[in-house]
């Protein structure tokens, strides 16, 4: 058996009331694509750290090429031959993309020697990218291609990539492994890090499976199935989501020639947006990020009011000038993207944070009630099963998925007419999303009309009724689920959806009516 | 080798410690100094911390410099709280004492004990206008609030020395620039006689208790800080930030206005140019040490109170510069700030 490319062995990392990583050990083969699947907050984020060299372990040791090593910084881990590719583009939007490259570079290359080389590395692996475009202008794919540019610019032996799929339409999934699968077959190892079931089992050809910090499997992913993996990774099934039954009512939502530049220079103009949703379905917007999902979130959600008039209505009424507490009178719930600093204060507790939607605890004269805030707090945690201490803690102390909970607790506990969710389960792991996704239909059963906004395509496949898709700042004809096809939605994702798309009879029979 | 290492929540007790670590090391670094400067360390502590409190005239005396200091702090924690960073306080609190003395020179024998309550609703009219300028070119240019306010302070101290040497220059004060001294009716009512405090400090120990129940009581207060918290929340939940900035700035402007009114026609009894004492500067000082909090920011007061006394003294005992106070204020404001860094880290001994 050849010397692995890298071995670790009993890695233990104890952060201050959490155990990160607990005797992990882990071996990688040259050549190999080796998945590292957990859930948010399983310790997959501090173990690639140690290997990268920001984290130093309590314990434990790191072999690289059979030699061992104590790698101080992400320096020392480059000068190994260890590159990786996080999650959160570290790039520059102002300059361009060789600019950006030639900043993480050795100084002694001059810019053209870089341009040449990117040129080289693109052509190489098929990356297809224009050196001198200004960041702003790439979408959020080939901004991931030049992050991978970047990093084999290293020529390294092992490369790491954090959840680099989600942020890409399925083509590009499918051209991203391609690259992957090239690399791998000329030597460099490969460190997958996600908690998708189906890509580590395309791709990878090894398996560490990790839970609260420890591991629980080691395996070959190509053998397994996704419920034993996620047995692995969750101690238990997901549950399954209940069959549906579909019986849409009124319009809710109605939005009707919503053309809206954006505030933003690098942002995306809406243009003649036309949607409906009713009561009691899903509708579900796809889509690659940056293509005008933020705009049109802002412009539905009253944070942005330069609608124009009548474009928007919300059970009849104009809503496009209407600030968000009006919107909210009227029965519109929004649950944003960002749920730190947008749909929760970090620093304020749980119970305060109630106060930013909900206005149920505030008294005659603006007078906050607390002890009532505090109950419908904790209501809401035991209703939700949010993992928290208490309803005095603050919000940036929940892990993502359990405050993401919270947030949809707190919009869905409001008994809204309209649910509009952005990104529901981004980030979150399957457990809590399965739950959320549940609750979102619990509550369309119920007659709400709800509008889920999201990426990830097996989501809207699974709970939405109705998709669109959204593209450049254009919304496509809806599609009912049944009729639609991942390949479709993909090409729709790109903005071809040509003029001529057939309407889905009862939509134009509902316009008619 | 020490290092700092991030806690994973930021503690609560150094939340309270760290202000009187704080106010230690103030105290360690004072005596070098006094050493430094060749004076006896113990005598110059004595005159800092000793002398204000030791007799019931002194206490007096030493609740006379913190009303102002209170005062203005508590409208700036409002403010700062808010995420508007108004630090011309100094400017409004002196466009306050003039707008008060405008309404006090029109005082003659026969005028009633209604002229109190106008001098003092004056004063935060005029605090109001002034912090007004920086809010309107803020609110309409986004003009930045800091350097607004900084500058007005400038500007606010040229008017007073316009009205002083020009119109409202006492004809009976051998060419002194200052007003004449005020009627006796317009003086603010003291509260014990024979001693300088007045009814300021009821209404400073009031504001304490309206600025609590408004910060952390009213819907209208919560929805204040969320603005300065997570500006991105409370657009999502449609505070509106323009409300913010008003209030933030006329609340901070016209308590800063009502200080200076109280001072002019209470303490001082005429407009000199000496009325600029820095207390809007010091306020804040004052508030961030007390923790953006009311009843923090009525121990501040107090303590920065002890600094401006003590300075005065070490000028007349110790034949120190009174500059002496402006040390002992900036080094209990770096100090805090480097305790602050104990409350999100903690330090560890590693190898």
């Amino acid at each position: 058996m050849t010397t692995p490319r890298l071995q670790l062995s009993g890695i233990t990392k104890r952060y201050p009331g959490v155990v990160a990583n607990s005797n992990v050990s882990l071996s990688v083969a040259p050549g190999e694509v080796h998945a590292v699947l957990g859930e948010n907050g399983a310790g997959k984020s501090t173990l690639m750290k140690i290997i990268y060299g920001s984290v130093k372990p309590d314990e434990g040791s790191v072999m690289f090429n059979g030699r061992p090593v104590h790698i101080r910084n992400p320096q020392e881990a480059r000068a190994l031959g260890i590159s990786m590719v996080f999650q959160h583009f570290s790039l520059f939007d102002t300059i361009t993309v060789a600019e950006n490259v030639w900043l993480g570079l050795d100084k002694s290359l001059t810019l053209a020697e870089v341009k040449a080389s990117i040129s080289a590395k693109a052509a190489e692996y098929g990356l297809d990218i224009d050196p001198a475009r200004p960041v702003h202008t790439l979408s959020v794919g080939e901004m991931q291609r030049v992050e991978i540019i970047r990093a084999l610019l290293t020529n390294p032996q092992l490369l790491i990539l954090d959840e680099p799929t989600s942020v890409l339409t399925p083509q590009a999934v499918e051209r991203l492994f391609v690259v992957l699968r090239k690399l791998a077959s000329e030597g460099c190892s490969i460190l997958y890090i996600s908690h998708k079931l189906h890509e580590i089992r395309e791709l990878c050809n090894a398996c560490t499976v990790l839970r609260g910090g420890q591991v629980t499997g080691v395996c070959d992913p190509r053998q397994e199935s996704n419920a034993s993996l996620s047995r692995l990774m969750i101690g238990a099934e997901p549950p399954a989501l209940a069959e549906r039954a579909q019986n849409p009512g009124a319009d809710v939502l109605q939005v009707q020639g919503l053309t809206l530049a954006s505030d933003d220079p690098f942002g995306t103009h809406l243009a003649d947006i036309a949607l409906t949703v009713r009561a009691g379905e899903v509708v579900g917007i796809a889509g690659v990020s940056g293509n005008g999902q933020g705009e049109l979130l802002y412009a539905l959600s009253g944070e942005d009011r330069r609608a124009p008039a009548g474009s928007i209505r919300v059970l009849g009424k104009d809503a496009a000038r209407m600030g968000p507490g009006r919107r909210r009178a009227l029965g519109l719930h929004f649950v944003p993207e960002e749920r730190l600093g947008r749909g929760a204060v970090p620093t304020l507790s749980l119970s305060q944070n109630l106060l930013l939607s909900r206005r149920d605890a505030v008294g005659a004269g603006g007078w906050l009630r607390l002890g009532a805030l505090k109950a419908q707090a904790e209501d809401i945690i035991a209703r939700y099963r949010v993992k928290a201490n208490g309803p005095d803690a603050a919000a940036k102390s929940l892990s993502g998925g359990n405050l993401q909970k919270f947030i949809v607790g707190r919009e869905i506990e409001a008994k809204p007419k309209l649910l509009i969710v952005s990104q529901p389960t981004w980030g979150v792991d399957v457990g809590a999303s399965a739950q959320i996704r549940g609750e979102i239909l619990k509550l369309r059963d119920a007659g709400c009309a709800v509008l889920v906004v999201s990426e990830e395509l097996d989501e809207l496949f699974e709970i939405s009724d109705r998709l669109h898709v959204i593209a450049k700042g254009r919304l496509s004809p809806s599609v009912d689920r049944v009729d639609a096809t991942v390949e479709r939605i993909g090409e729709w994702m790109s903005g071809l959806w040509g003029t001529g798309a057939q309407q889905p009879s009862e939509e134009s029979a509902h316009a008619a009516a | 080798m020490l290092r700092l290492e991030v806690r994973p929540q930021p503690s609560r007790r150094w939340g309270y410690a760290s202000p009187l670590l704080a106010l230690a090391i103030t105290v360690v670094i004072g005596v070098i100094l006094f050493a430094v400067l060749g004076k006896d360390p113990v005598r110059g502590l004595q005159v800092f911390f000793w002398e204000p409190i030791k007799s019931t005239y002194a206490l007096s005396e030493l609740m006379v410099k913190a009303t102002p200091l209170l005062i203005i702090a508590l409208g700036l924690a409002v403010c700062f709280r808010s995420n508007v960073w108004n630090i011309g306080a100094e400017g409004q609190y002196l466009i306050g004492a003039i707008f008060a003395a405008g309404v006090a020179l029109t005082a003659d024998k026969t005028t009633g004990g209604w002229i109190v309550p106008a001098i003092i609703a004056a004063g935060v009219v005029g605090g109001m206008v002034w912090a007004g300028i920086t809010a309107l070119l803020r609110d309409r240019f986004n003009a930045n609030e800091i350097l607004v306010s900084l500058m007005l302070v400038y500007v606010a101290v040229q008017v007073l020395n316009y009205l002083v040497y020009g119109p409202w220059k006492d004809p009976g004060g051998y060419n002194f620039p200052q007003t004449k001294t005020f009627e006796a009716v317009t003086q603010i009512p003291r509260l014990v006689p024979g001693s300088r405090l007045n009814i300021g400090l009821l209404l400073a120990l009031a504001g304490v208790a309206a600025v609590w129940v408004f910060l952390f009581r009213t819907y209208s207060g919560f929805a204040q800080q969320v603005g300065g918290l997570a500006p991105a929340a409370a657009r999502y939940a449609g505070f509106s930030s323009r409300k913010a900035l008003w209030i933030a700035l006329l609340t901070s402007g016209g308590m800063a206005g009502m200080a200076g009114a109280l001072e002019v026609a209470g303490p001082i009894g005429q407009l000199t140019p000496y009325v600029p004492a820095g207390y809007g500067f010091a306020a804040i000082i004052v508030a961030f040490v007390g923790r953006l909090h009311p009843v923090g920011i009525v121990f501040s007061a107090i303590l920065m109170s002890m600094f401006y006394i003590g300075g005065e003294l070490a000028q007349s005992r110790l034949g120190l510069p009174k500059s002496i106070t402006g040390v002992f204020q900036g080094l209990l404001l770096f100090a805090l700030l480097a305790c602050d860094t104990l409350i999100a880290y903690r330090l560890v001994w590693k190898k």
